[in-house]
């Protein structure tokens, strides 16, 4: 490359340039993630924007070849890379929302130690104050969202427990540390420099704030959480991009911190509980108790293969509402085996998709596009909810609080003014199950104990594979 | 105007540039939407790709490295999985006239 090709390509005006057109494809890519037919090349173009805004960045960079800066950022790329990719291309589909998590947790941790770098830098005389507040909020932000999004990780992959775990005092104690934090931060702002109050006071506190956040709050509501702290990433990558004077991550950061709070407002609206109601935390802990109680008492009925076999054979239209527990037991590409053996026999076959089915807004769709279940079987809440009345069968496939008729009925429970797959108007359920243990929201089910109801125990993969051979043999 | 009114014009400006873009999104593709959000604030790797060249001592070079790292699993990561996820979305025409086809083949047989 000739020298003066080398002088404009490293001039600020064309890696400013640079920048617009990568935040720009950015924002492009992400206007198609909108639409399932678009989805696919815009995550493909903001990838594009992302590529062109490091590769930019690194032009930049170019002029301070020489103290072994290249070989440093290449050893973060590489290792990036090098763990990145395995991880993203080996996780199972059933395991996407904790990986979700996990990346949005490094996110934010990259976040917490840019601003502690720029913190050894110039905090304390060398920075105006703007550069100081802002690195300050992306230090709190980015570690609260950090070990937050561990937390949300080690529940859904079921290394920690998935009930609400719970201190007496916790808002209390919550609001202690956030108030540790800031005040903390007003004091660096104000001209200290002091290493161990930035450490203790900001990245400490809130790691253990982000915890405690955490912690209390059930596995059901998880997705909401990640939802939630991916937008804390969004606005903490906000914060460092005004810090460094750098569009492209004040756009980027800020486009996520926006649609990260309005997703989460969506996904909170679809359980029916509101965001601050799930950060206070405990869902089903300090209600169980008298839900348990009025039901527990009753009795199941238990079915066989083949009595499920013959009810759905002589079927006019039989719904599937799968569950978390289809996608756990891998079950989903039986699930279609059996749709296509009753579609065979002239019986039809649709799929309720509950808003949370899964562990995530649209989790179950892709799990069973995965398994080549064509979208227009797949039915929305609201579309399906008014034709269970025709029903003839519903088969429940490892889905519990999605279809508990006490979220209509019953004011008492946790889980009350939830919108449900109203299963229970169809003529007659069929729930396969692993156990009678309750859901993950850990709420009892009277569906199980309706006299219309029967219960088909076992791995729902083998169960399905035994009810398409009995199908198939009728 | 100066260089920290600029930046807040553009940070609000992209904020309802994100709430526009996310307002009309259906619910069965918000899990990819998160996932690829989650990709683009991996941005900050930027961030640490600038202050490398600025580090002085072991310590720094260190946080930035692992920061370096960070950014790129949660730029890389994110987007990949988020393809991954989306490329088994079948569009309703195509797949479902493939299956309707091995369908009768199979009753035939």
């Amino acid at each position: 490359m000739s020298l003066s090709a080398t002088v404009f390509l490293q001039s600020t005006n064309f890696i400013d340039a640079a920048y617009i057109v990568a935040f720009g494809l950015m924002i492009y890519g992400m206007t198609g993630l909108t639409g399932p037919r678009t989805a696919v090349r815009g995550n493909k173009i903001a990838a594009v924007g992302m590529a062109i805004a490091v590769v930019a960045t690194l032009l930049r960079q170019h002029e301070f070849s020489g103290s072994g800066t290249v070989w440093l950022i290449l050893l973060g790329l590489v290792i990036g890379t090098a763990i990145g990719v395995p991880a993203a291309l080996r996780v199972k589909m059933t395991a996407m929302p904790q990986m979700v998590a996990i990346f949005n947790g490094v996110g934010g941790g990259a976040v917490a130690l840019i601003a502690w770098v720029e913190f050894r830098h110039g905090f304390g005389g060398g920075y105006p104050l703007r550069i100081e507040i802002f690195e300050l909020f992306g230090a709190i932000v980015g570690s609260v969202s950090f070990w937050g999004s561990n937390i949300a990780f080690g529940k859904l992959q079921e290394i920690l427990p998935g009930r609400p775990i719970k201190l007496p005092g916790q808002s209390l104690l919550n609001f202690g540390f956030l108030t540790i934090a800031v005040a903390s931060a007003v004091i660096l702002c104000a001209g200290s420099h002091s290493q161990a109050l930035f450490i203790l006071g900001i990245l400490v506190a809130a790691a253990v704030l982000g915890n405690m956040v955490v912690l209390p709050i059930g596995g059901a509501d998880m997705p909401v959480v990640i939802s939630l702290l991916n937008a804390c990433t969004g606005l903490s990558a906000a914060a460092t991009g005004l810090a460094l004077g750098n569009p492209v991550m004040i756009v980027a950061g800020m486009i996520v911190g926006a649609s990260g709070t309005i997703l989460t407002n969506k996904m909170a609206k679809a359980m029916n509980r509101t965001v601050p109601a799930i950060i206070a935390g405990g869902f089903g802990g300090a209600v169980a108790a008298p839900v348990g109680g009025g039901t527990e008492g009753g009795t199941v009925r238990s079915t066989s293969a083949q009595d499920v076999a013959i009810q759905l054979s002589y079927a006019r239209l039989v719904v599937i509402a799968p569950g978390y527990g289809m996608a756990v037991a891998q079950a989903q590409h039986a699930v279609r085996e059996l749709e296509r053996a009753l579609e065979a026999k002239g019986v039809e076959v649709k799929y309720a998709i509950h808003p949370v089915a899964g562990r995530m807004p649209g989790h179950m769709n892709v799990l069973l596009a995965e398994a080549d279940v064509p979208y227009d079987l797949l039915k929305e809440m609201d579309d399906i909810n008014p034709e269970f009345s025709r029903t003839d069968v519903t088969l429940v496939i490892g889905a519990n609080d999605v279809t508990n008729p006490a979220a209509n009925t019953d004011p008492g429970s946790p889980i009350y003014g939830m919108p449900i797959l109203e299963v229970d108007k169809s003529s007659a359920v069929v729930v396969l199950k692993r156990s009678m243990a309750s859901g993950f929201a850990g709420i009892d089910n009277p569906l199980f104990y309706e006299p219309k109801t029967s219960l088909l125990f076992g791995d729902a993969k083998t169960s399905v594979t035994e009810i398409t051979a009995e199908v198939q043999a009728l | 105007m100066n260089d920290l009114v600029i930046d807040i014009a553009v940070l609000v400006l992209a904020g309802f540039v994100g709430y526009t873009v996310i307002s009309k999104v259906p619910n069965t593709l918000h899990t990819p939407l998160m996932s690829g959000t989650n990709a683009i604030h991996g941005i900050v790797v930027l961030g640490g790709l600038i202050l490398m060249s600025q580090s002085s001592g072991f310590l720094e070079k260190v946080i930035l490295v692992v920061a370096v790292a960070f950014g790129t699993i949660n730029v890389i990561g994110g987007f990949l999985v988020t393809d991954r996820m989306l490329g088994m979305f079948k569009s309703k025409d195509k797949p479902p006239a493939q299956d309707a086809s091995s369908e009768d083949s199979g009753n035939v047989a």
